[in-house]
């Protein structure tokens, strides 16, 4: 096959990526910098200094940063007892974990509302076993369970990745040499799988620090995340010049976490941009 | 001598009831290099991480300086690995990967400076501090592990076929430079590899093992020259091995011939296992040789000419020698009484030379 006829293959990607990448970026950037008029405005982006936008990214940024570590936590041992597993079991367990992903994500999160409503199924098991009912619906705690609930494959999916690659004997090695469990861990472990932590960290906080879904559906209206006061600005308010204003920031808000985690992943396996 | 350095009292090992390991025991002395040879699946690697710690065996004790450390973790025996692939840690360079084990015991900067520019000078890899682990050739990374186990002064090293990933020339300069890293840190190393070439050339002792026993343990010469059974004999080198019957001591007949040989106490018209090595059988003219046959078989083979010489019972005798006889020729078989080796017949099937067509 020629180098000319080997080329076309490409136009599909390029295409989709000028289509839906390149003019849609392109738009929010010109929608961002001007007024209602089509004049030239920095009014759009400034207005993130406002207290209520700051409060709601900061809001973001935190409920985000929460989500990222408890999924972390949860995912590196489970990732380490996978790993033990061996492949055939292993595989199948993470089947199992990302067999819900197979399920519409909006089902998934209006099920957490149903069980955590205050007359909802966790709450009528609670009072049936006459033990105090809780009441996380419509708070921040309900938001991170939701993130947490939602976004945790992504983390464990890219540790566990990188760590069945790692040989058995690398570990012995380090016992051999002396170090117990914990130094195993802090010396190879981790230093070994940091790629899978890195992408891990970016597949869930990236998301996280977006979404407005479960923030709507499990925080109530009382609670805004930015992502819900970008979606209010291009639905309810139709200030799109406002909502293209806040969605640049939160993409250099973004922009400033990846580029902070890329300067402790020297590799580069785990970069996601 | 004096007291064994590690003892292993029957040790049995089974991996999804497999019997890898049944009832071994094994003594190693200090300050020698001893060598688990045998086939892949004979159980000298699990012996082996039974040492190290890797594995727990599942009746059995491991004896290590009098004290019992079946159940001691790893990181709190006297004794470091030098493993398969090398198993160098990618994240850190080569100094780091050297100061390992020591930065884990708290040494201090100074001493653990000096221990990395002592273990690169014994491998013979000075400078090479900051090269990154990728940078380095398989022999090199080969070096940088035995440097980085040894700078730990273990009392044992314990190496899982370290040259298997080597190509041949390197293998041989390897060997040799185990072998004086051996004299000059004076330690105790178990050596486990399938090569018996390797093996006889490094090796105080050689234990030689297959189906989880022990076959035959001894030095280098005794083992090549004088092997118990038929394992050990077609397992080390080449060699004849075909049925003969020990008419009385120092007399066994093979296919109807007789050869005065040097082994005794078989007793009277036992048939037995007779071992001859190719390179001690003498070709001579048909009349002067013990057996006739006709050379069947020619290569050139470098050092000498490898031959067949079928005799007229259809065995297919395999000879080593500088002279050449060509194809179609008549020929003598002679054989000198003492190149002839006498072994009884394997009393069981665990002592049978299965599957050992290396």
């Amino acid at each position: 096959m020629n180098r000319l006829s080997k080329k076309y293959f490409a136009l599909p990607c390029i295409v989709w990526m000028i289509g839906f990448t390149v003019i849609p970026l392109l738009m929010i950037f010109y929608y961002g910098l001007t007024d209602k008029t089509g004049a030239f405005t920095l009014s759009n982006i400034t207005a993130i200094a406002t207290a209520e936008h700051a409060k709601a990214l900061f809001l973001s940024l935190g409920l985000s940063l929460v989500s990222t570590i408890i999924c972390l936590l949860l995912a590196y041992p489970l990732a380490m007892i996978l790993r033990k597993k061996g492949v055939k079991a292993g595989s199948f367990i993470v089947f199992i974990f990302i067999l819900p992903m197979w399920m519409n994500f909006l089902l998934r999160t209006m099920a957490w509302q149903t069980l955590l409503e205050k007359s909802g199924v966790i709450n009528g098991i609670l009072s049936a076993l006459h033990l105090p009912e809780i009441a996380i619906i419509n708070t921040p705690w309900a938001i991170i369970l939701g993130m947490v609930y939602n976004f945790l494959p992504f983390m464990v999916l890219p540790i566990y990745n990188v760590l069945i690659k790692i040989d058995d004997n690398t570990i012995n090695a380090a016992k051999d040499l002396g170090a117990n469990e914990f130094q195993t861990l802090i010396k190879i472990w981790i230093p070994l799988s940091l790629p899978g932590i890195i992408s891990g960290i970016t597949m869930v906080f990236v998301p996280a620090l977006t979404t407005f879904v479960i923030s709507n559906l499990l925080g109530g209206s009382k609670i805004l995340l930015i992502g819900n006061v970008i979606e209010q600005e291009f639905t309810k308010g139709s200030n799109w010049n406002l909502g293209s204003g806040l969605s640049l920031v939160l993409m250099l808000f973004i922009l400033i976490s990846m580029a902070l985690i890329a300067k402790y992943d020297k590799s580069g396996e785990g970069a996601v941009f | 001598m004096n007291q064994p350095l590690i003892d292993l009292v029957s040790i049995s090992k089974s991996f999804d009831n497999m019997k890898i390991l049944d009832d071994l025991n094994l003594s190693v002395k200090e300050n020698t290099f001893v060598t688990l040879l045998g086939p892949s699946g004979c159980g000298k690697t699990t012996t082996l991480r039974i040492i190290g710690g890797f594995e727990t065996p599942d009746t059995g004790k491991v004896i290590f300086g009098g004290e019992n450390i079946t159940y001691l973790p790893p990181n709190k025996r006297q004794l470091n690995t030098v493993f398969q692939k090398y198993a160098l840690f990618p994240h850190m360079n080569i100094g780091e990967n050297i100061a390992f084990g020591l930065k884990i015991k708290g040494k201090s900067k100074s001493y653990i400076n000096d221990k990395i520019k002592y273990a690169l000078k014994l491998v013979n890899l000075e400078g090479f501090e900051n090269r990154s682990v990728d940078s380095l050739s398989g022999g090199q990374q080969q070096r940088i592990a035995i440097a980085r186990a040894i700078v730990n002064e273990p009392k044992v090293l314990l190496l899982d076929e370290p040259l298997g990933a080597l190509d041949l020339k390197l293998r041989q300069d390897m060997q040799y430079e185990l072998i004086r890293l051996k004299n000059e840190l004076g330690i105790t190393f178990i050596y486990v590899t399938h090569d018996q070439e390797e093996a006889l050339t490094m090796s105080d002792t050689i234990v030689v093992m297959n189906q989880g026993y022990i076959q035959q343990m001894g030095t280098p010469e005794q083992i090549y020259n004088e092997p118990e059974n038929a394992f050990v004999a077609d397992f080390i080198g080449e060699s004849n091995i075909v049925d003969g019957i020990m008419i009385q001591d120092e007399l066994v007949e093979i296919f109807g011939a007789r050869f005065a040989c040097v082994d005794k106490g078989f007793g009277c018209n036992k048939p037995v296992d007779v071992v001859i090595r190719p390179e001690d059988i003498d070709l001579v003219e048909p009349e002067a040789g013990t057996l006739q046959g006709i050379v069947t078989h020619l290569i050139f083979k470098g050092v000498h000419y490898e031959m067949e010489v079928t005799t007229p019972d259809g065995y297919e005798w395999l000879v080593h020698s500088t002279d050449l006889f060509p194809v179609g020729k008549k020929v003598g078989i002679h054989v000198d009484p003492f190149d002839i080796q006498i072994m009884n017949k394997p009393a069981s099937e665990d002592e049978e030379a299965v599957g050992v067509n290396e």
